[in-house]
């Protein structure tokens, strides 16, 4: 390789292609050839930095430069002034890296300093679609020594030593599922990637793809000759045309370098990989309707047992494991599982990646170790909400997971305390809500995604998350009763206990932590027919205060001509005609106008 | 891939060129060339191509280059500053291509500085 004297990292991830990473990328290229500087600066298009809100990011090596929210019009500069003449642009700096014109390490920001990186540990570093890179930071080592060193044995006893567990949601210990697959019967298995990452809202599994597909190839090449598997399938959602594009390069190059096809290092043993694209419906990522989906049949879930480490794919034991559960394992094969096993809480080890969304200032990708608490997650990495308003619940485990309230935010992050209090580990959504959040518009937010995602095989499912549905909406009306209040717990409990898969039981999980942890709010919906947050319309009522000075702008901006009032006197609004758009909220300039 | 040797030699020669991306790397060796107005004017940048040509063929994996501003010297521009670890910066002024291939080969790999050029011998 020549050598470069500056390495200019432009994150190519879905979020920041999205804003232009790509223009950037060219636009570096023209400018560097322009100053004939193409031969000392290389460009390299990586996966996500994590920092998404402040996307698109270029860092410039070896100086270790963060730039945040770059335009294609900044390139000219961050060219000239410091590839060429070595002066760091700081106005365009990440701004927490710039204190008083001192530049400090991205490491030491809030975002980065409580973070830990094994599964992402690649990412926003190594060019994924350049093998060679993955190559220079031991990739394929852990790959290396499992084949001319370790028995399959050795390796799941390394696997479940290190007390890692499923990422994908269920926190199943994986040395354990390894040993199942392992010890089934069969000399024909697979070995799949979960990579269907339906949440709303989650981007975990995608920016590792994106990042670093080899470090997930590695894995399942590992977990084949672990449990005696030559076939791989990876099962991936069709709405992430990067990360395919990039699987694709990249398993084409394992199979260049003799990672993937026959006689793998020298050995007779023999691996190989496919993509499979998703069909699109949350309910293919539950682990039977995936394996059902791979069939080319219906993505409906069938009743466990038998678990696919015995019958799985065309009836053959399957290792199914989610994209970060993978991603761990050549990190535990190359440090030792006691690296692992040192990091998290009793019972949950090494660290959990989120995608940090909602009411919080760094949205973004953030990992951290286990045991971490909320609040640390929420204040210190993801720098509170902004605007100054007040934190009022966390939701982990989308559609399946539940509220955390602010008395809970020193919960420390494990599968087993999130669950303890109503919610759950998930894959790892995290959106924070602030004050301006109704909880029961959020429950009915995500029963409206359950509701549309439910496959209708079975009926508590399919029936009950419509009724529930139904009886949120009459909260949110106002039309409820105390007794209906109660009637939906009942429900809930009744969904839980007999849905067919994980998808309808816990389906109420958001309805019930809700429930739970803000009960007074649910009873100013039922009781007062209030909504506390002054989200739910139906509820409410638009009012002018006495300090309206008459200036009629709100008059004029109503649709439907519910405000009367003549110029430099107090308005009114006439309730029965008001339709609560809102419009003459916005107008008002003096705050005259509020709803309750 | 047959062998772990092949993998160690991939390793081995795409790894120099990613400790740049390592956060300073302790044990780097720097050449920092100004590269301010004044150092360009005075042929600053044919001196920093020689410097990435001379570390990039003798393959110094340890080797950082980059560049400065102007520091206020601007008289004896081109100006290139050497960072060894553990040793006193050397400052060497009136920078060509043809001296700088010289500080590569005699100071880097050497570990001999080349007195003639440095800014002592030139005040
Ligand atoms: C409705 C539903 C959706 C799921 N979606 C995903 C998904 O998108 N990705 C995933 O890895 N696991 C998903 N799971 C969990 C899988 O069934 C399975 O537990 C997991 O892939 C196992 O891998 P792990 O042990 O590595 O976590 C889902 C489960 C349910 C019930
Ligand atoms: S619980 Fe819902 S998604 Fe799961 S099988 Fe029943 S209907 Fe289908």
């Amino acid at each position: 390789m020549e050598f470069v004297r500056s390495h200019i990292l432009v994150c190519a991830g879905t979020g920041c292609s999205a804003a232009k990473s790509m223009e950037i990328i060219e636009r570096f290229e023209e400018h560097l050839s322009r100053h004939a500087l193409e031969k000392e600066a290389k460009v390299i298009r990586t996966g996500c930095f994590g920092l998404c809100e402040l996307g698109p990011i270029v860092v410039v090596y070896p100086e270790g430069s963060f730039y945040s929210r770059v335009t294609p019009d900044d390139v000219k500069r961050i060219v000239e002034e410091h590839i060429l003449k070595g002066r760091i642009v700081k106005d365009l700096l990440y701004h927490e890296t710039v204190e008083e014109d001192v530049v400090s390490s991205i490491n030491e920001t809030g975002f980065y300093k409580k973070q830990l990186r094994i599964a992402l540990r690649n990412c926003g570093i190594i060019d994924p679609e350049n093998i060679d890179e993955y190559i220079a930071f031991d990739g394929y080592s852990a790959l290396a020594r499992a084949l001319t060193e370790q028995t399959g044995d050795e390796i799941v006893d390394i696997i479940t030593k290190s007390g890692l567990r499923g990422r994908g949601g269920a926190g199943f210990p994986t040395g354990r599922k390894w040993m199942f697959a392992k010890a089934a019967a069969g000399d024909e298995k697979y070995v799949a990637c979960n990579a269907d990452e339906g949440d709303p809202g989650a981007f975990m599994d995608r920016s590792i793809l994106e990042g670093d597909p080899h470090s997930v190839i590695e894995a399942m090449i590992i977990a084949g000759y672990a449990v005696g598997a030559k076939n791989g399938i990876i099962y991936i959602r069709a709405e992430y045309p990067i990360a395919v594009a990039r699987l694709e390069v990249a398993i084409g190059q394992a199979r260049e370098y003799g990672f993937l096809g026959k006689n793998i290092f020298g050995t007779d043993f023999e691996f190989d990989l496919e993509i499979r694209l998703g069909a699109g419906a949350f309910v293919c990522g539950e682990e039977t309707a995936l394996i059902a989906s791979v069939e080319g049949l219906r993505g409906e879930p069938r009743p466990r047992p038998p678990f696919p480490a015995v019958k799985g794919i065309f009836g053959k034991p399957t290792l199914l494991n989610n994209v970060e559960t993978y991603a761990n394992i050549p990190w535990i094969l190359q440090n030792g599982w006691e690296a692992m096993a040192e990091i998290g809480t009793e019972t949950s080890k090494g660290t959990k990646v989120f995608a940090l969304g909602g009411k919080i200032t760094n949205t973004g990708l953030v990992e951290i170790a286990m045991g971490t608490t909320l609040r640390e997650i929420v204040e210190e990495i993801g720098g509170g909400c902004p605007g100054g308003k007040k934190f009022k619940a966390a939701q982990t485990g989308g559609p399946s997971g539940g509220c955390i309230p602010a008395s809970h935010l020193d919960t420390p992050i494990d599968y087993e305390s999130l669950s303890a209090i109503g919610s759950m580990m998930g894959s790892g959504g995290l959106i924070v809500m602030d004050e301006d959040n109704c909880m029961v518009d959020i429950a009915k937010y995500f029963l409206d995604f359950t509701v549309e995602e439910s496959c209708g095989k079975c009926v508590p499912c399919r029936i009950g998350t419509r009724r529930m549905y139904q009886m949120l909406e009459r909260i949110t009306e106002g039309k409820a009763t105390m007794e209906e209040l109660d009637s939906l717990k009942e429900l809930c409990e009744h969904i839980k206990a007999n849905s067919l898969c994980a998808l309808g039981g816990s389906a109420p999980n958001p309805v019930l932590s809700t429930i739970t942890h803000f009960r007074e709010e649910y009873e100013a919906h039922v009781r007062d027919r209030r909504c506390p947050a002054g989200v739910c319309k139906k509820l409410l009522t638009y009012k002018i205060l006495d300090n309206c000075r008459g200036c009629t702008a709100c008059a004029r901006v109503c649709p439907v001509g519910a405000i009367s009032g003549k110029v430099k006197e107090l308005h009114v609004i006439d309730q029965d005609k008001c339709i609560k758009c809102d419009a003459c909220f916005e107008k008002c300039k003096f705050g005259s106008i509020i709803k309750e | 891939m047959k062998s772990l040797e092949e993998l160690k030699a991939i390793r081995e020669r795409t790894r120099g060129q990613m400790n740049l991306r390592k956060e300073d790397g302790p044990d780097n060796t720097r050449i920092v060339v100004g590269m301010a107005t004044c150092g360009i004017a005075a042929g600053a940048k044919p001196v920093l191509s020689a410097a990435v040509d001379q570390v990039g063929r003798r393959k110094l994996d340890h080797v950082v280059v980059t560049q400065t501003g102007c520091i206020g010297m601007c008289m004896y521009e081109p100006i290139v500053e050497i960072y060894v670890p553990g040793q006193e910066k050397v400052t060497y002024v009136k920078m060509t291509p043809e001296r700088m291939e010289k500080i590569v080969a005699e100071h880097i790999v050497n570990g001999q500085i080349v007195g003639e050029y440095t800014i002592g011998a030139n005040e």
